[in-house]
Parts: structure tokens; C-alpha cells; sequence
């Protein structure tokens, strides 16, 4: 078939046959770090996503070309994902009762109804 | 840029049956259950050997599609006309590339190594999107790339967003706000040349008319032709079959062209009284031909791909030596 290809990649290397083996080996992309980026001073870092890289230093110049080419951000973090500790998200239920504990909470204190109730008996007894 | 309708599926699946049935069934019902509820499932959680399966396969597909549809673009970087244009193009390539590279680790959640999908997509067993597989021959096809198979794109990916795989939906939030910027940019270079001399309306004419077929191949076969969508809708991994897709697609973006007095090479095409559109049933047979290597371009795709992997591999083993040196913690 003639090659009227644009691509210069094809027109002027020698590229091998489509049907010749490459093959990647394991490992070959590195490791996962996980992003977190910080979107301005004092604010949390949040994570965004993740990388593969061959170093921490590596994965963070990845991680400003992925995450950091748009929008504000004013610095990022990187950390391998091995290294992230999480609960089993099958044991999500052991969060459920939080919402219950409302001595936790400002709500669960009703100070306007006992200092309502006080001036409406001090009024009784005037 | 470029999830398509249609994930490619061996012949062979049915191999699968057995595993499937494996399935606890009530592990089943609570996990139909929770995505019923609109709850998200997360890369940890019990999910059906089938889900994940069909998952792998359209993450990992979307990721080639990526990566392989920056290349017929990439070409035109250094022949865009002028410098804004290529500086746009390069945005946008180099936002393909990363959207890739999002995927690929949306993918991994799944359990298939990265090296693994890459060696399926040069070995030809994993696919890519059929459009990639043809030419880019002039500046006015890579508008009619950049507005129009992104628009389509982006019809399929708001709507995968609304999926239920947790990672896949978190990769394609960030995937749809920066597909607005190539949408923009390629409707902008697409209404300069509409808009231009004869010559640059003859051109863009000629673009439409010869990337209008893979564009209706885009959303993948008619729905009377799908055989496994209702699991996949019920999953929560398809969120809207291909007719339906197509035709919000045409609904939006057909008035566009037809605005700036272009054509489609299409006589059948117009929209009915119950707001479908109809138009006339593009080759099939030519569609799966292209997908099983046949395109115009599916050689010369993978040879470049090829060169890229094996030129490259010095540089990720340069890299990999360096020593990982003790850092502080932060914080």
C-alpha cells in the first residue's frame, strides 16, 4: 500500500513491521504515587488523582504536568500508594452511628429553650 | 477525548459464563442494590466478575483512544496555522495524552497492570476507537476532529460520568472540564474556515463529507444490533445505549454545521415530528472491518505507537535507577 502518510514519524524512520513483538515488561511504568494538590496558601491539599513514576522527585514533576497545568495551584504533594493506610471500605459501618452522637455536636445542646422556660417562670411569679 | 459507543468484546466471552455464575448471590443482590441507590462503587468493594470485566475493558479501551487519537493531531502541531493555533493543539495533545494516563490508572484499580494493557493495545488484542484509524489529511480535518468527535466524545462522557465505578467517574470530571477547552478550540477553528474564502469553505466541505461516516460509526452499532446492553445499563457501566447517543449528538451539533450553510453527506438525514433524527444506516460492515485491523490507518498507528514504546524504553531506565533518597515527612 503507498504511505501518504503525514505523519513524519512514518515517512522518514524506518518504524518496524506492525506485526513485530514489543513487549513492555513489569515494572517497565514504574510505581503509583497519589496526588494531592493545594489550591492556594492555607488551604487543605486534596487528593486529585495519581501517577506512576521512578522516584518521589519524579513523581512530583509528573504530578505538576498532570494535575497543575490548569487552574490555580500553589503546591502538591506525592506519596506512594503502598504507603497510603485505609480502613476496608467493607467496613464502612463502623462510621454509622456518628451521626447519632449529638452531645458531639453545637445542636445537641438547646440553651434558648431552658432560658425561655426560666424567663417565662420568672414572669409567672412577678 | 474519545470514549466511543461501542467497547470491543472477543467472540469468545461466553468462556466467561461459568465465573460468572460463581457469583454469590447475595453478594449480587446487595451490590445491584447499592447501585440502584446511585451509591458509587469503589476499587476495595465486592463487584461481579462480569462488572469488572466489562469495566477493564471500556476504561482500558477509552485509554488507548486517548493515547492513539493525540497522534493523527499530533502531526498537524507543527503545521497548524499560526500561533495560537499551535499552541492550542499542543494544550490539546498534551491533555489527551493525560487523559490516558488518568485512565490507565482508573483501569489498574481493576487489577490489569499497565505494561499488560499496554502490551494488549501493540499486540492488536485491545482496541481503540475506529476513528483514529483514519487520516487526518488537512488542517480543516483536524477542526472537524477537534469540534466535532470531541463534541461526541464529550455526549458519551458526561454520560459515563454518571456511571457507577467510583475511579472511572472521578477521572472523567476532570476528563469532560478540560474536553470543553478542545471543544471551544476546535468549533473556533472550525466557524474560521466555514466562515472563510471559497477555498477554505471548499475545504472544510470536503473534511465533513469524508469523516461524516466514521463520525455516525462513532456511537458503536444500532441498539436492535446490541447484544449485551441491559446487564451494562443495569450496572450502571453503560449509561445510555448508541441510538440514543447518536441522536443527542446530531440533535446538538447537526443545526451547528447546517448554520454556516455547510452540508452532510447524508440525504436521509433530518429530524422527525417526535424530535428523532433519521438518517441513512452508515457501513456497518466497514466499521467492523476498520476494527479488526483493516482501516486505512490501523498499521501505521501501532508501528508509530511501537517506536514510541521501544525509543522510550532507554529513558525509563535511565530513570528507574536513580535512588530513592530519605525524605522529611510533610507535615
Amino acid at each position: 500500500m503507498e504511505n501518504n502518510s503525514l505523519d513524519p514519524r512514518v515517512n522518514r524512520l524506518h518504524l518496524s513491521d506492525a506485526a513485530s513483538l514489543v513487549i513492555v515488561n513489569d515494572g517497565e511504568n514504574w510505581n503509583v504515587y497519589e496526588v494531592f494538590h493545594q489550591e492556594k496558601r492555607g488551604a487543605h491539599h486534596e487528593h486529585v488523582g495519581c501517577v506512576h513514576a521512578p522516584s518521589p522527585q519524579l513523581a512530583l514533576v509528573f504530578a505538576k504536568e498532570q494535575f497543575g497545568r490548569r487552574k490555580k495551584c500553589v503546591n502538591i504533594w506525592v506519596v506512594r500508594s503502598v504507603d497510603i493506610l485505609a480502613f476496608e471500605v467493607e467496613d464502612e459501618d463502623m462510621f454509622a452511628n456518628n451521626l447519632d452522637k449529638t452531645y458531639r455536636d453545637a445542636s445537641g445542646f438547646k440553651v434558648m429553650e431552658k432560658i425561655n422556660k426560666y424567663k417565662a417562670q420568672q414572669r409567672e411569679e412577678k | 477525548m474519545y470514549g466511543g459507543g461501542y467497547i470491543f468484546d472477543e467472540p469468545n466471552r461466553r468462556q466467561l459464563k461459568d465465573e460468572q455464575q460463581h457469583d454469590d448471590p447475595e453478594k449480587l443482590l446487595e451490590f445491584e442494590a447499592r447501585i440502584t441507590s446511585g451509591a458509587k462503587i469503589e476499587p476495595g468493594d465486592w463487584m461481579p466478575v462480569e462488572y469488572r470485566r466489562q469495566l477493564t475493558r471500556l476504561i482500558e479501551q477509552h485509554a488507548h483512544s486517548e493515547v492513539m487519537g493525540a497522534l493523527p493531531e499530533g502531526t498537524w502541531i507543527t503545521r497548524a496555522p499560526g500561533f495560537k493555533r499551535k499552541l492550542a493543539l499542543i494544550a490539546k495533545v498534551q491533555d489527551e495524552v493525560g487523559h490516558g494516563q488518568l485512565l490507565y490508572n482508573a483501569a489498574e484499580t481493576l487489577g490489569k497492570r499497565r505494561e499488560t494493557m499496554i502490551n494488549d493495545l501493540l499486540s492488536g488484542k485491545s482496541k481503540y476507537s475506529n476513528v483514529f484509524n483514519y487520516p487526518a489529511e488537512t488542517w480543516a480535518d483536524v477542526t472537524v476532529i477537534g469540534f466535532l468527535i470531541d463534541a461526541a466524545a464529550i455526549v458519551n462522557q458526561v454520560a459515563n460520568a454518571k456511571g457507577s465505578y467510583g475511579p472511572y467517574c472521578r477521572a472523567l470530571e476532570r476528563i469532560c472540564y478540560e474536553e470543553s477547552f478542545h471543544l471551544k478550540q476546535g468549533h473556533d477553528a472550525f466557524i474560521e474556515l466555514a466562515t472563510g474564502t471559497k477555498m477554505q469553505r471548499d475545504m472544510v466541505q470536503d473534511a465533513l463529507n469524508r469523516w461524516w461516516q466514521p463520525i455516525m460509526h462513532f456511537f458503536g452499532p444500532p441498539d436492535k444490533n446490541s447484544v449485551h446492553s441491559e446487564k451494562l445499563m443495569q450496572w450502571k457501566v453503560k449509561m445510555a445505549s448508541n441510538d440514543d447517543m447518536r441522536n443527542q449528538f446530531l440533535d446538538a451539533y447537526v443545526p451547528k454545521i447546517w448554520e454556516l450553510g455547510m452540508t452532510l453527506p447524508d440525504a436521509n438525514l433530518q429530524k422527525n415530528s417526535e424530535g428523532r433524527w433519521g438518517y441513512s444506516d452508515p457501513d456497518w460492515d466497514l466499521f467492523f472491518k476498520v476494527i479488526n485491523g483493516d482501516g486505512p490507518c490501523n498499521s501505521e498507528r501501532i508501528k508509530v505507537r511501537k517506536w514510541a514504546e521501544e525509543s522510550g524504553r532507554w529513558v525509563r531506565q535511565a530513570l528507574m535507577n536513580s535512588a530513592n533518597a530519605k525524605v522529611l515527612p510533610v507535615a
